[in-house]
């Protein structure tokens, strides 16, 4: 009887509103894409533990760690790993600016946000340019 | 059971129910927030470390991940990285998994797959740096 008086009454709770209420802007966007980064980067751990365990395998299973990273579906996983680990990054350092209670003006808290998205996506590319020029490419 | 002495509004059946605060929160958020920062410097040392060894062959990876300094960084990347996810998942779970069972299983196999991904990675780095 109390579970069944319970259960009406919070099926009759006025319910806050939600995500489709409200009209999309870039600090909410840019929040939902944090969580999402933060959820693809936790299976991305797979990919960071077979690469190690491989390497302590030995040479065998290296190889074909190093054939999957080099096939473009690998590359384009590769990418976007390190896409997701920069912007998860850089909206981390922007979480910590507001955790310590700046950066809520109405143009701080937009260009902040704007700069997390921008910076990840530049420094992603130059990250990987970098990489092919300097550190070899494919061999 | 007299009220006189209650400091809560939550009336003692509900405590005995365990309906409400498990008063983790502070430290939940605060180990969050440690982790996070710990992650800056470490997430940067780990892309650099991996970059500069992802188009090397296979002597040369064990070689390099084998060596004391890069090892030390490649595990507190590791084990900060994994709490601090495994932090975030479980906010994820509780945000959305709202049936008992289910989001008791998802919080287990979340507890589950953390430390499986952890040790994993410690160990092969460890079995590198002391060359067995």
């Amino acid at each position: 009887m109390m579970a069944e008086a319970k259960a009406t009454h919070l099926k009759n709770r006025p319910l806050s509103p939600h995500l489709q209420i409200y009209k999309p802007m870039l600090t909410m966007m840019m929040s939902i894409v944090h969580r999402i980064t933060g959820g693809a980067l936790y299976v991305g751990t797979l990919l960071l533990v077979w690469w190690l365990v491989a390497a302590a395998a030995g040479p065998n299973a290296y190889a074909s760690v190093q054939w999957f990273m080099e096939t473009w579906f690998g590359r384009l996983i590769l990418f976007g790993y390190t896409w997701a680990l920069i912007h998860h990054l850089l909206g981390g350092i922007k979480h910590f600016v507001w955790d310590l209670g700046y950066g809520f003006g109405p143009a701080e808290r937009e260009w902040m946000t704007a700069a997390t998205l921008v910076g990840s996506i530049v420094f992603t590319v130059v990250l990987w340019v970098v990489g092919y020029l300097v550190m070899g490419g494919i061999r | 059971m007299t009220d006189h002495t209650q400091k809560s509004i939550r009336t003692p059946l509900g405590r005995v129910r365990a309906l409400g605060s498990a008063h983790h929160g502070t430290g939940h958020f605060w180990h969050q927030r440690l982790t996070a920062v710990a992650n800056v410097p470490l997430t940067i040392a780990a892309i650099v470390i991996i970059m500069s060894i992802l188009w090397r062959n296979h002597a040369a990876v064990v070689q390099i991940l084998g060596s004391t300094l890069v090892a030390i960084t490649l595990l507190l990347f590791v084990v900060s990285s994994v709490y601090h996810m495994w932090l975030g998942m479980q906010v994820i779970i509780e945000d959305y998994v709202h049936d008992e069972i289910a989001k008791l299983v998802s919080l287990m196999a979340n507890t589950f797959f953390s430390f499986a991904v952890g040790l994993a990675a410690v160990f092969a780095i460890l079995k590198l740096s002391f060359g067995l």
